[in-house]
């Protein structure tokens, strides 16, 4: 299994809910790690029912979404599934002005997201 | 390099509460230290909220895109940035020793066939988010002004 340092990980009903230890993700390090890690998440770890929670993330750079839209290719050749859920508004703002609410299956609420992973 | 061989736009005649002047090397880490400064400045003049939050995206795209794409990394380049403060504006200008791009021909990342590409949307963050932003003519230079929201709208 890869080792995870950005991100905390917990199952629940066979999704991969994954949260963000950074309240910022801007720095290009972390980022760079991150996206490391989302990566081995499909690739080492081989999950694909996957939820990004947002919930206490403050702000990330377009340099992070760059590295949720990577991800969400990878979910999407591995066959699997990725959903979002608790975006700050400001964030969610920033997701619809690039017009990526589109690529994405943004949720308001964890419980939302895992209930549609169900349908 | 000293700032006086820089050309950006001239800046506004508001007087500021708060300005830095800085060059700065091709550093990733040196310019997010510099964002820290003038985050801290904007708030300590009663910037809050979706400003905030505006203006850091945008601060954060055109440092990153002088950098890494203007200079490219290379570490014997600079860049100039130069931001002031004042209650109800903030404005910023970022300078490359860079080529420049072609500024006005680029793809809309929010075309259908550009949405799943990872990169290409920080110019247009920059357009969407400041109250006003334009490169120069080389395109090595982007100055933005950010006009306060009414307390009303923010939060």
């Amino acid at each position: 299994m890869a080792t995870y340092r950005r991100i905390t990980l917990t199952e629940n009903g066979g999704v991969t809910v994954v949260r963000f230890i950074d309240k910022k993700i801007v720095d290009s390090g972390t980022i760079e790690q991150l996206g490391d890690e989302l990566k081995a998440l499909v690739e080492t770890d081989k999950r694909n029912m996957i939820l990004l929670n947002f919930e206490g993330v403050e702000f990330m750079s377009s340099a992070a979404l760059n590295k949720l839209i990577s991800l969400n290719s990878k979910v999407k050749g591995a066959a699997g599934r990725l959903k979002l859920c608790t975006l700050r508004s400001e964030i969610l703002e920033v997701f619809k002005l690039t017009r990526l609410d589109r690529v994405f299956d943004i949720r308001k609420t964890e419980e939302d997201a895992l209930a549609a992973f169900k349908l | 390099m000293s700032p006086s061989q820089y050309q950006g736009y001239p800046m506004s005649s508001v007087e500021p509460i708060w300005s830095i002047d800085r060059v700065l090397p091709s550093d990733l880490d040196k310019g997010h230290a510099v964002i820290e400064e003038l985050m801290a400045a904007l708030e300590s003049a009663g910037w809050e909220g979706r400003d905030v939050f505006h203006i850091q995206m945008a601060i954060e795209e055109a440092v990153v895109n002088a950098i890494e794409h203007g200079n490219k990394r290379d570490p014997s380049k600079d860049f100039h940035i130069v931001f002031k403060v004042a209650r109800e504006l903030a404005e910023l200008t970022v300078t490359d020793q860079g080529e420049g791009f072609d500024h006005r021909h680029l793809k809309d990342p929010t075309e259908d066939d550009h949405l799943d590409q990872p990169r290409g949307r920080g110019v247009m963050l920059i357009r969407e988010l400041m109250s006003e932003a334009c490169y120069n003519e080389k395109g090595n230079s982007v100055w933005m002004l950010k006009r306060r929201s009414p307390a009303e709208e923010e939060g």
